[in-house]
């Protein structure tokens, strides 16, 4: 936000326009004293704007905010927006869960003037349990962007049906975190909630791990085993990785997705299943259905809800509020008092493009906040990798992963593709020439844009003949 | 009597429930006896704070933000509960000595 000195100091202007605004705010000067707060904030409060008028805002709203790292202090130093929960106890004594977000106010010169706090109150939603905000900070969903509130709002939709979902988006963006959610959000949450990953195991194990075998089925099959679909009656089975499933156990899959019935390997009897599939991939399905490795009218069933979780780049304010929510966590898993990060560490984590989306942030988190020994993390205290990635373009990963698929789009754009056939490894071999284009030629920096080691993209780069 | 009061630096502590710090004074016909002492809680939870009010006998609690459980705990154990204060602790208890305060009281500083 932006304004001129004088429009601050014109405050009742300014709160009788926020008077409208269906939200508490208070407009502090940059001493955190208030200026003024709106009629909403103060019947939350029970102070009015005359009476709280010059008192630090604390004594007035009386949050936890100062025991959450002082997030005003905060955005004094970076001139950085920041939302951050907790909770105010009002003059009626009651406690009420609060979202605050905090916005610096500056002048056409980028001086802060003051800062615009708002308070949003979250009880209607934490007291109504299975509702949008508990679901995600109950499964660890975090995410203030208006790209993740759309997700959340969708979450409890989802979770009324027994339609099969898809969950698409690249790695690390929480596709487990959402099916889960959504399982707990569901009549089915105190059933079973199975999860198979169909790219970890080969066809024939995924067989019987996922529809069971009866005994004799095949040499060392001593028992009946339920298999995956069997252990999930009543609840969830999440496929993971659903574009790995090999072509044949498409089909058995889109055998129980219609008829809910399946035969377990060596079974001549059907076994009946009330299970509700949930299926995600960071792969592009509808690429792999073309390629014709993915069939089509499996795609279409499992596509009756679809849900794409935005990578973390696209998710505007999140990363600030997520290095807050790790940096909480981390704190108290690794009995550390890291209060916060210098102002040089905070660019290269805003700046950085997260082609791990929020496990790599919270990875470089855990790392930051284990090697530091002081209470301020600093640039040094990041990997060593991220310093040379500021500022640096993603390779534009909207389906892909951490494989390349994101080369694959970016030649999307190329008009010489549609005549190339595509098999990964001319797909590789032009990941590999648009890096080192990029990186003036340079190895080293090329392979930590393709998110590779430096062995492996030399080794990569002899097998292409790109030497 | 005693009167506990949590503080933050030199001021009322916004919140009963999130203070790490208390004063008590000692008080007999209006003046204080003695140096008030301060007593360090490090998270002490809200409940650990209102036993130690009920363990030193303290007839008046002069505080901000107060949750209604513990406002009605302490004032069913017959503790004078002066909420809603702001201001320094200093003057808050001056004004408590000469009967002055009331819950709300906004003080000047």
């Amino acid at each position: 936000m932006t304004m001129g000195k004088s429009t601050i100091i014109r405050k009742a202007d300014l709160l009788h326009v926020l008077d409208g605004i269906p939200h508490g705010i208070a407009v502090l000067d940059k001493r955190q004293r208030v200026l003024g707060l709106n009629r909403f904030l103060g019947a939350l409060t029970g102070y009015n704007s005359e009476e709280a008028m010059g008192i630090y805002y604390d004594y007035v709203l009386r949050s936890d905010l100062r025991h959450k790292g002082n997030p005003l202090q905060g955005v004094i130093e970076t001139g950085e927006s920041t939302s951050v929960e907790g909770d105010i106890i009002n003059r009626r004594r009651q406690k009420i869960p609060i979202r605050f977000t905090i916005s610096p106010i500056k002048d056409s010169s980028g001086k802060l003037l003051g800062m615009v706090l708002t308070l949003e109150d979250i009880s209607v939603l934490q007291d109504l349990g299975k509702k949008i905000h508990d679901i995600s900070r109950m499964e660890g969903i975090i995410g203030h962007s208006s790209k993740m509130q759309e997700i959340f709002e969708l979450i409890p939709m989802i979770s009324q049906t027994d339609a099969s979902a898809l969950i698409t988006g690249e790695t690390g963006t929480g596709k487990d975190l959402l099916a889960f959610a959504v399982h707990q959000a569901s009549k089915r949450s105190r059933y079973p909630f199975i999860k198979v990953n169909c790219g970890a195991l080969p066809e024939s194990l995924l067989e019987s791990e996922l529809f069971g075998y009866t005994r004799g089925a095949f040499t060392g099959a001593n028992t009946d085993k339920p298999g995956m679909f069997r252990l999930a009656h009543g609840g969830t089975i999440y496929l993971t990785e659903i574009g790995d499933l090999p072509l044949p156990l498409q089909v058995k899959l889109l055998t129980v997705l219609d008829d809910k019935e399946f035969f377990p390997l060596g079974s001549s009897k059907k076994v009946k299943v009330d299970a509700r599939v949930i299926a995600s991939t960071h792969r592009d399905l509808k690429e792999f259905v073309r390629q014709g490795r993915f069939r089509e009218d499996l795609f279409f069933r499992l596509n009756v809800l679809r849900v794409h979780l935005p990578p973390l780049r696209k998710r505007d304010g999140d990363v600030r509020l997520l290095i807050d929510h790790f940096l909480d966590v981390f704190n108290s898993n690794l009995k550390k008092s890291v209060k916060g990060l210098d102002q040089k560490a905070l660019n290269i984590l805003l700046s950085y493009y997260y082609p791990g989306n929020v496990r790599e942030l919270r990875n470089i988190l855990e790392y930051a906040i284990t090697v530091c020994q002081g209470n301020t993390i600093r640039s040094e205290h990041l990997p060593k990798y991220m310093a040379s990635s500021i500022k640096k373009e993603p390779p534009s990963i909207d389906q892909g992963s951490e494989t390349g698929m994101g080369a694959l789009d970016n030649n999307a754009e190329s008009p010489d593709r549609a005549s190339e056939s595509i098999s990964w490894t001319s797909v590789e071999k032009r990941m590999i020439m648009d890096a080192l284009m990029k990186t003036g030629g340079k190895r080293g920096l090329a392979a930590e844009l393709l998110g590779w080691g430096r062995s492996t993209l030399w080794r990569k780069i002899k097998q292409h003949g790109l030497e | 009597m005693k009167i506990l009061i949590p503080i933050s630096k030199n001021y009322v502590e916004p919140r009963f429930d999130l203070a790490s710090e208390v004063v008590i004074a000692r008080v007999r016909n209006g003046q204080i006896l003695g140096e008030p002492r301060i007593i360090l809680l490090p998270g002490a939870t809200p409940e650990e704070i209102c036993a130690l009010v009920i363990k030193e006998d303290v007839s008046a609690v002069i505080c901000g933000g107060i949750e209604e459980v513990h406002y009605q705990y302490l004032t069913w154990k017959k503790v004078k509960v002066f909420d809603s204060v702001i201001g320094p602790y200093e003057q808050a208890l001056k004004l408590a000595l000469s009967d002055k305060l009331e819950a709300g009281t906004i003080l000047p500083g």
